[in-house]
């Protein structure tokens, strides 16, 4: 017995030696539950962060698009006496870009220059007007040439420009003023425009790159018009000033002239009288400059014109009234080509008399003050009023922008300066700007465009979203009118009629087709396709004719016609593969007769016969696009319809077929019917693919911006027009937002079409389930 | 017939052309794509033809390529200007690829057919691809060296022969220099600048110090200035013996040109060929252009780096991707109660799936390129700034942003996987005794590994593919380095990329010679398309495979 149980004590020990202890074990399983429970927790945050994700992006372009909808503010951001003393009045405020030199011009003769930030004078300039003058009228150029003239008593006119430097001192930048005249050295700085001493009542000056262009209204009731251009001699150096004088006709009426505008060109003079009418002169040729138009501009006839600026560029004006309105007028060309005044908008009214208006100098902004002290800000483009609020009490002297349009400086009655902090960095975004016709300058009436650049400074973007969206719209609509048949019958016919051998072949070739990069489709499109259809435009209507039609006659044949011996070879299930040659027979039937059916009924070209019935034609066209396009989405329809179709319980068609109906009629009684959901979602989702496609748009049209729906013609989408301008636009400017905002309107789009579709489909399932 | 159409019949016959159409249109479309980027590398015979503008005009001799040929109606022809007899309706025309763009300015010109007189198809006319300006037609005359004429007719063709190979060589070598050694120095001159920038900008350090790091950067700057300057003698001194060599050519209209043998990239008879030399040259030509650089704005050349650009930055995003779609895709399938949370969850899949790839190319480039890496720049490359390290297009940021692009396809995928996998093998294991995690790891996840697979090959071809979101935030159409070379951190990840799919846009839309770039499109987009449908039959079978294999074991 001891013998016998020895050994198996023994064992039991070595057993138990080898088995972990109790104290190991529990250790183990400790560890292996962290694990567990730390995968866990590892796998669910990458499962949760899929959300994330999606909302990262959505948050992200969110934020980027907000920054336009932030209203616009305004503080004043100190208050001082005026730099160089308030015993003389100030004419003029400007400053430089960073707003750390401005520049004061008062009444008697200075130029004070200071720093805005806190006041301190930095150093004055004497101006070279004569002792004993009065300064009887003063004008402004456009703001970014930073001319400026003063009209004396005696009859002349001094042109002062003042210029702000900026220079790098170790890392830091340095700025300064200086006063230049445009006409060479301060010799010539005092010009003549009468001889007699007449006092001028009004000026307008404007510098261009010949010389100066100097107009003013003279106390004996003249208007007279002076240009001034100097030539350096290239041996002496000496500056020569020739000066050419003439005299145009004095506006009807007995009016006082109070205002004068001239534009940059050079061309157009806008004369402004104490009645409240504005008169239009044609000055392109000064010695023939006629009076084209007058135009009482106050809706009050016993208002007067208290306030009037152009806009920056030039091309449309401010006009301020006593009755406090605000308006802008513009030279619209009418049907007879002629210029005439005309209103573009109104913006919110002043309580009290304008008296100043301000240009900004890099956008289509302005502000406007009025008798009591108010300050608004507006934006032309679209039509918005963004600030309003009291500065001071009285009437103000001066009032002007910040070249970056940050930052106001208002003079009181009182000759305390006002510096005022703005903050509108998006002022051309509104509703209406966005998706409504907005009258821009230059044009003859309110339109949609999208233009978003151009060559010059002074340039009216603009941000219309309505032709990108139609853009967008055309192209999945063509898409889908070419998809959609195509898709859903072939579905219908490779889900419930084709035979399972060849649908095994039909449905990895549909995938591969989902695979093909849309770059590649957009490349054949545009350099083979658009081609193609141009040349034989013929073909492609006859194919989309002749096709249906083929087919047809075929089927007759075969099920008819054909000996039954022949028809058994084939079995059940493979129309599709029989008619393969149909189609390629049928294609190249057409397109080796185009050029005949071109002779024989559109005079030889069809394209030159599109033209003169009236239809536009460019060769990437909606058409063209839609094919490719189409293209890219069958596979998505088909396979997403073709699912729904071939998962319709087997027991309905059955019983459709068992009571008698044909398989056709079960298709479209019973099994259309109870895939239909499902078909609706693979319209949806192909619907959502086709509406951010971006590189067959790209590729395949011309990208033009159009508002029609004419299938010959391109088209710009949403999608295109992100790629083509996101990587050219300023970041964090208005451009770069609207194009954000373009982006998000495509995820909100897409959202909710995939988002509907999905639910819809998961109903169908549900419901598959159930039957 | 009233009874036919009742029958149903006809309509089953129109849905079932439907599938026809696509099927046609998906062949027909890969047909045209492989014919069309397959035959550019073969040897086309050259053809020679007097053709008359105008019926009395002198006869002008043409020499070249046939590139393609239409059917016009006349009407549309004269109203482009040619001359077209009365009362033909019907022209063909063709467009003869000239060459000689540096001669005639034009190197695809039309034809019209009746103008022209027979094809010749001469022996010995001589086809040269050159560096710039395109190929060259004409006629060897004689073979130079530093001007002197050392052969002519047959003798010239037999020299040239013997001497191209040589002077090729030497180009490959100059090249070589330039592009890898001279490219090397001038990236550790840079490296310096920053280095000397960095210490400008450090104000804690000492004036010993600083004098001593000055000094150090000088020593080797100096180093770097004399290894240029001795490449350089080596490129000038190769420059110099390649340029002794020049042939003498008679072009179309009988004047005579001199061709430096430099500028010589190959030269064949094309009408004066077996077969076997044709192969020889079609696949020389196909092998060049696979791993050739670019030349001439893209047009000409081989797409290397476009092919290297792709598949590194494919790879980036799987190693992104991959993980990221496997573990959420697990956590749907094995952790997660089905509910709100899962269906939220289901949905935001679909919505990435759904959203427009440009929306994507959106996010990246604000929040990747202008957020994230704009902030790495303000911490990490002070001393670059203003010039954008990571803060610019990037080879990272375009993979990240292909990672979030293709998530859903990884997620289904594996999902779909997961799900095949029965329920009983899952259950045997945690019966065992296995936790949940062990379980996943040793059982669940090596039985998915195809789906897996399959998930991330359908990634990688939609990301090939994938050109919108690109073109935002990293893609360049020519960039001067490869984002991988033999300079310290070896992988650059901050540098801008070339990719196929964006090569065809540029070269197809954007050069200023699309007749002469139509081809290298074509055949890029056929190395695309190959390399995508190669992914995709991949996929799709290891899918079927794998469906064949569970459902045999569910059931």
């Amino acid at each position: 017995m001891n013998d016998a149980s020895n050994p198996r004590i023994e064992s039991r020990s070595r057993v138990r030696d080898l088995l972990p202890g109790p104290e190991q074990r529990a250790r183990l399983r400790r560890w292996r539950a962290v694990k567990d429970r730390s995968a866990k927790y590892l796998i669910g945050a990458f499962g949760v962060s899929v959300v994330a994700c999606l909302g990262l992006i959505f948050i992200y372009l969110f934020s980027e698009v907000l920054p336009m909808f932030r209203p616009a503010a305004m503080e004043v951001g100190a208050s001082y006496t005026a730099p160089g003393g308030t015993s003389a009045r100030s004419v003029n405020v400007a400053s430089d870009r960073h707003r750390e030199t401005a520049v004061r011009f008062t009444d008697d003769r200075r130029a004070v220059f200071f720093d805005p930030r806190n006041g301190a004078v930095s150093h004055e300039v004497d101006l070279p007007i004569p002792e004993g003058t009065v300064v009887t009228a003063r004008a402004q150029a456009e703001p970014r040439a930073r001319l400026s003239a003063y009209g004396l008593d005696n009859g002349q006119v001094l042109a002062v420009r003042h210029v702000f430097t900026e220079r790098f001192v170790g890392g830091q930048r340095e700025t300064g003023g200086e006063i230049e005249f445009p006409l060479g050295d301060e010799e010539t700085a005092l010009l003549d425009v009468v001889d007699d001493g007449t006092a001028i009542q009004a000026l307008a000056i404007q510098a261009g790159s010949g010389g100066i262009s100097v107009v003013a209204a003279l106390a004996d009731g003249r208007l007279r018009l002076v240009q001034f251009e100097s030539s350096t001699n290239f041996m002496t150096g000496a500056v020569t000033v020739e000066r050419k004088v003439y005299d145009l006709e004095v506006p009807p009426g007995a009016a006082q002239i109070t205002t004068l505008l001239m534009d940059i060109t050079m061309r157009n003079l806008l004369v402004g009288d104490s009645d409240g009418n504005l008169h239009y002169y044609d000055v392109s040729r000064p010695q023939r400059a006629a009076l084209r138009d007058s135009r009482e501009v106050l809706p009050d006839p016993n208002a007067s014109i208290t306030a009037m600026e152009y806009l920056l560029g030039t091309v449309s004006i401010i006009v301020g009234g006593s009755d406090g309105s605000v308006r802008q007028w513009m030279l619209v060309r009418d049907d007879s080509n002629i210029n005439r005044i005309t209103q573009v908008r109104r913006f919110e009214s002043h309580d009290a008399p304008v008296i100043l208006v301000a240009p900004e100098y890099a956008r289509k902004g302005f502000a406007t003050a009025d008798q009591t002290g108010v300050v608004k800000v507006h934006y032309s483009t679209s039509a918005r009023t963004l600030l309003s609020q009291q500065v001071t009490d009285g009437p103000p002297g001066v009032l002007s922008f910040a070249p970056r349009a940050n930052g106001l400086y208002l003079v009181d009655g009182n000759e305390r300066l006002h510096r005022v902090d703005v903050r509108n960095a998006h002022p051309e975004v509104s509703f209406a700007a966005l998706w409504q016709r907005v009258w821009y300058e230059g044009r003859s009436q309110p339109e949609f465009v999208w233009q978003s650049s151009s060559a010059t400074d002074e340039f009216e973007p603009k941000f219309s979203l309505m032709p990108l969206t139609l853009g967008t719209l055309k192209a999945a609509f063509y898409a889908m009118l070419f998809a959609t048949p195509l898709a859903i019958m072939g579905a219908i016919y490779s889900a419930y009629f084709m035979s399972p051998r060849m649908r095994g072949m039909v449905k990895p070739t549909i995938e591969i087709m989902e695979a093909l990069p849309t770059v590649i489709l957009g490349f054949l499109a545009g350099l083979w396709l658009a081609p193609f259809v141009e040349s034989n435009l013929p073909a492609v209507f006859s194919i989309l004719v002749l096709m249906p039609l083929a087919f047809l006659l075929f089927a007759f044949l075969w099920t008819r016609v054909l000996a039954e011996r022949i028809r058994l070879l084939v079995g059940p299930g493979w129309e599709a593969a029989l008619l393969i040659p149909v189609v390629l027979l049928v294609g190249w039937f057409c397109v080796t007769l185009s050029p005949h059916v071109e002779v024989l009924f559109f005079t030889g070209d069809m394209r030159q016969w599109l033209t003169d019935v009236g239809i536009t034609y460019d060769q990437r066209n909606a058409l063209v696009v839609g094919v490719a396009m189409g293209f890219a989405v069958i596979p998505t329809i088909y396979s997403i319809s073709e699912d729904a179709v071939f998962n319709v319980p087997k027991h309905l068609t059955q019983g459709s077929l068992a009571l008698g109906a044909t398989p056709w009629q079960t298709v479209t009684k019973v099994v259309l019917l109870t895939a239909s959901p499902g078909i609706f979602s693979a319209v949806m989702i192909g619907f959502g693919r086709a509406v951010g496609e971006t590189m067959i748009v790209l590729m395949a049209t011309g990208n033009s911006p159009v508002m029609n729906f004419n299938i010959f013609e391109g088209m710009r989408t949403l999608s295109a027009n992100i790629a083509v301008e996101m990587p050219e636009a300023a970041v964090g400017g208005t451009h770069y937002r609207i194009l954000f905002l373009a982006a998000l309107v495509l995820f909100v789009i897409t959202f909710f079409m995939n988002t509907i579709a999905e639910v819809v489909r998961q109903r169908l399932r549900r419901k598959y389930s159930s039957l | 017939m009233n009874n036919w159409f009742k029958s149903g019949t006809p309509w089953v016959w129109l849905n079932a052309g439907a599938v026809s159409i696509s099927l046609v249109m998906v062949v027909g479309l890969l047909l045209m794509i492989a014919v069309n980027g397959l035959s550019h590398f073969w040897p086309s015979a050259v053809v020679e033809f007097e053709h008359r503008a105008t019926a009395d005009a002198e006869p002008e001799r043409v020499i070249g390529e046939v590139s393609r040929s239409e059917t016009k109606t006349a009407a549309a022809m004269r109203e482009a200007g040619y001359e077209v007899p009365e009362g033909q309706e019907v022209v063909v025309r063709h467009l003869i690829k000239r060459g000689n763009r540096d001669i005639t300015g034009r190197d695809f010109v039309w034809y019209i057919e009746d103008a022209m007189s027979d094809w010749r198809y001469p022996e010995d006319v001589l086809v040269l691809e050159r560096t710039t300006w395109g190929d060259f037609y004409g006629y060897l005359r004689d073979f130079r060296r530093d001007g002197q004429v050392i052969a002519e007719g047959p003798a010239a063709r037999e020299t040239l022969q013997q001497r191209l190979p040589e002077s090729l060589a030497a180009v490959r070598q100059i090249q070589r220099i330039e592009r890898f050694d001279i490219g090397s120095i001038n990236f550790q001159i840079e490296q310096l600048r920053l280095q000397q920038r960095a210490l400008e900008r450090n104000p804690e350090l000492t004036e010993e110090a600083r004098a001593a790091r000055e000094a150090e950067i000088d020593a080797e700057r100096q180093r770097l200035d004399a290894e240029y300057a001795e490449l350089e003698a080596r490129r000038n001194e190769l420059r110099q013996r390649v340029r002794g060599y020049s042939i003498t050519m008679e072009v179309m209209d009988g004047s005579t040109r001199e061709i430096n043998l430099a500028d010589v990239v190959a030269a064949w008879y094309p009408n004066d060929m077996g077969l076997v030399q044709q192969l020889r040259h079609y696949a020389r030509s196909l092998w060049d252009f696979v791993s050739g650089f670019p030349r001439e704005a893209n047009t000409e050349g081989g797409i290397l780096p476009a092919i290297f650009g792709t598949v590194l930055m494919v790879m980036i995003m799987s190693v992104v991707v991959t993980p990221f779609g496997v573990l959420a895709a697990i956590y749907l399938r094995e952790y997660a109660k089905q509910g709100p949370l899962t269906r939220i969850i289901r949905i935001s899949v679909n919505n990435l799936a759904g959203v427009p790839s440009i929306v994507f190319g959106v996010f990246g480039l604000g929040f990747f390129v202008y957020f994230v890496g704009g902030g790495i720049d303000r911490m990490f490359y002070q001393d670059a700034l203003p010039a954008p390290t990571f803060g610019g297009p990037a080879i990272i940021w375009a993979s990240l942003t292909l990672a979030l692009l293709t998530l859903p396809v990884v997620i289904v995928s594996t999902e779909e996987g997961l799900a095949r996998i029965p329920s009983t093998i899952r259950q045997g294991s945690l019966a065992l005794g296995a936790t949940k995690a062990e379980t996943l790891w040793r059982i669940i996840v090596p039985l998915s590994a195809p789906a897996m697979m399959t998930g991330l090959i359908l990634a990688v071809a939609r990301a090939a593919g994938e050109v919108a979101p690109l073109m935002l935030v990293g893609v360049v159409k020519l960039a001067p380095t490869l984002p991988v070379d033999g300079n310290f951190p070896y992988l650059h990840l901050d540098r801008a990329f070339m990719h196929l799919g964006f090569h065809i846009f540029d070269v197809g839309f954007q050069s200023p010679n699309v007749e002469a770039g139509r081809p290298l499109v074509y055949a890029t987009a056929l190395i695309l398309v190959l390399l995508i449908i190669v992914l995709n039959v991949t996929a799709i079978s290891i899918r079927n495979h794998l469906r064949e294999k569970y459902k045999s074991e569910s059931d």
